[in-house]
């Protein structure tokens, strides 16, 4: 499953910060998963919980919080604003995996649904980022 | 904050090797020479890896003849095996279409795929750069610091003057250049190695142009007959760009 490497990138950047911050122990992490990339959270839940079990003491019984970010891309053409969840279910299955691997490949498997224009920004939600990190010193 | 550039060296760290194929100019034969060399290296009992990084026009699949392969999915994503090779293209996710990316966009493709790609162990990864000095090549530099870089031109002076851009980035910036490739020569003109020379650089050699080699495009035993292969594995073996 994918969702173990976003898993491990999330504890390894919130690790190295604790470090940086000279925190002692990290008590909680709040993470943000932006729809375009179609998270399974349950698997992500997993690779999250299955990875703080082999780390060290740092991360013993941090609490995660995990909240889901719309998806809002913008035109650079003409302007039009869209929420990724309208578009998703015209989506082939194909193309919807590959976005979930790459989020960027919206621009090659989707259009703006105005104008048609392939040039548009994923102004919110692309994928997984900590929003804050607590911890004790 | 961005999570993924935290994971990115571990992802890295069973590679023993990395050769970025670059050159200041499109059109040189960066990605003959990069995908030609990971076969090489491979027939040398090698586990090697390729990455094709020009997310705009990807064409290492062309040449190496990808079809019909996928990653695999384990805790990350896993490079399928071809030619012995472990390839990883963005082409496996735009399906060829055309991709209009913009440069915040690549920079993001190329972090994603360098978070979530399982290398495993490798002696080499060969990456197959995209033309220029743009946002790929700078998030090499940034993202994989073990990275030596193997340059490429042509004998033409407009190639060789992006070329010699390239060189003067990445001398200021005190990375390590295997040398430099000087692809489809046709005369004995020695404009290309005074100029590589004077630079300090290495010249590694030249490879004559190859009238033969669009018939073996598509199929690495072809490749491996061709006098470009031939003459660019003369030129791997004569200057030790295999270190182990």
């Amino acid at each position: 499953m994918h969702e173990w490497a976003l898993a491990e990138s999330v504890l390894t950047a919130a690790v190295e910060t604790a470090e940086k911050e000279k925190l002692k122990k990290i008590t909680e992490i709040k993470i943000s998963i932006g729809e375009l990339q179609q998270i399974e959270q349950d698997l992500f839940e997993f690779a999250l919980n299955e990875i703080i079990k082999q780390q060290d003491k740092m991360l013993k019984n941090v609490k995660i919080i995990i909240e889901t970010e719309e998806s809002v891309l913008k035109c650079k053409n003409c302007g039009h604003t869209w929420k990724f969840k309208d578009m998703q279910k015209k989506l082939k299955e194909n193309e919807a995996e590959a976005i979930h691997f790459i989020p960027e490949v919206a621009f090659v498997h989707t259009r703006c649904p105005r104008c048609n224009s392939p040039d548009f920004e994923i102004t919110i939600g692309r994928g997984v980022s900590i929003t804050s990190i607590k911890g004790e010193k | 904050m961005d999570t993924r550039i935290s994971v990115i060296d571990k992802r890295l760290s069973n590679i023993k090797n990395v050769i970025s194929v670059a050159s200041g100019k499109g059109g040189v034969g960066k990605s003959l020479i990069a995908s030609s060399l990971a076969l090489i290296l491979s027939k040398k009992g090698y586990k090697v890896g390729l990455l094709d990084l020009d997310l705009y026009g990807p064409s290492s699949h062309i040449i190496l003849g990808v079809k019909n392969v996928l990653p695999e999915e384990e805790k990350g994503i896993i490079p399928p095996k071809v030619n012995n090779i472990c390839f990883m293209s963005i082409v496996y996710f735009t399906e060829d279409k055309p991709s209009p990316f913009r440069g915040i966009d690549v920079s993001n493709i190329i972090i994603e795929l360098l978070a979530i790609t399982q290398w495993g162990r490798l002696d080499y990864l060969v990456i197959d750069m995209p033309p220029g000095i743009g946002d790929e090549t700078l998030d090499v530099i940034r993202l994989i610091k073990k990275s030596r870089f193997l340059v490429v031109t042509t004998p033409s002076k407009v190639s060789m003057a992006a070329v010699g851009k390239l060189l003067t980035l990445l001398k200021e910036l005190k990375l390590p250049i295997v040398g430099v490739v000087e692809n489809m020569k046709m005369n004995n003109s020695g404009y290309v190695k005074n100029i590589v020379s004077k630079e300090r650089i290495r010249y590694l050699g030249s490879i004559p142009f190859d009238t033969k080699i669009e018939e073996a495009i598509g199929d690495p035993l072809r490749l491996y007959k061709t006098s470009f292969m031939k003459k660019l594995e003369d030129i791997v073996l004569s200057n030790n760009i295999i270190n182990g």
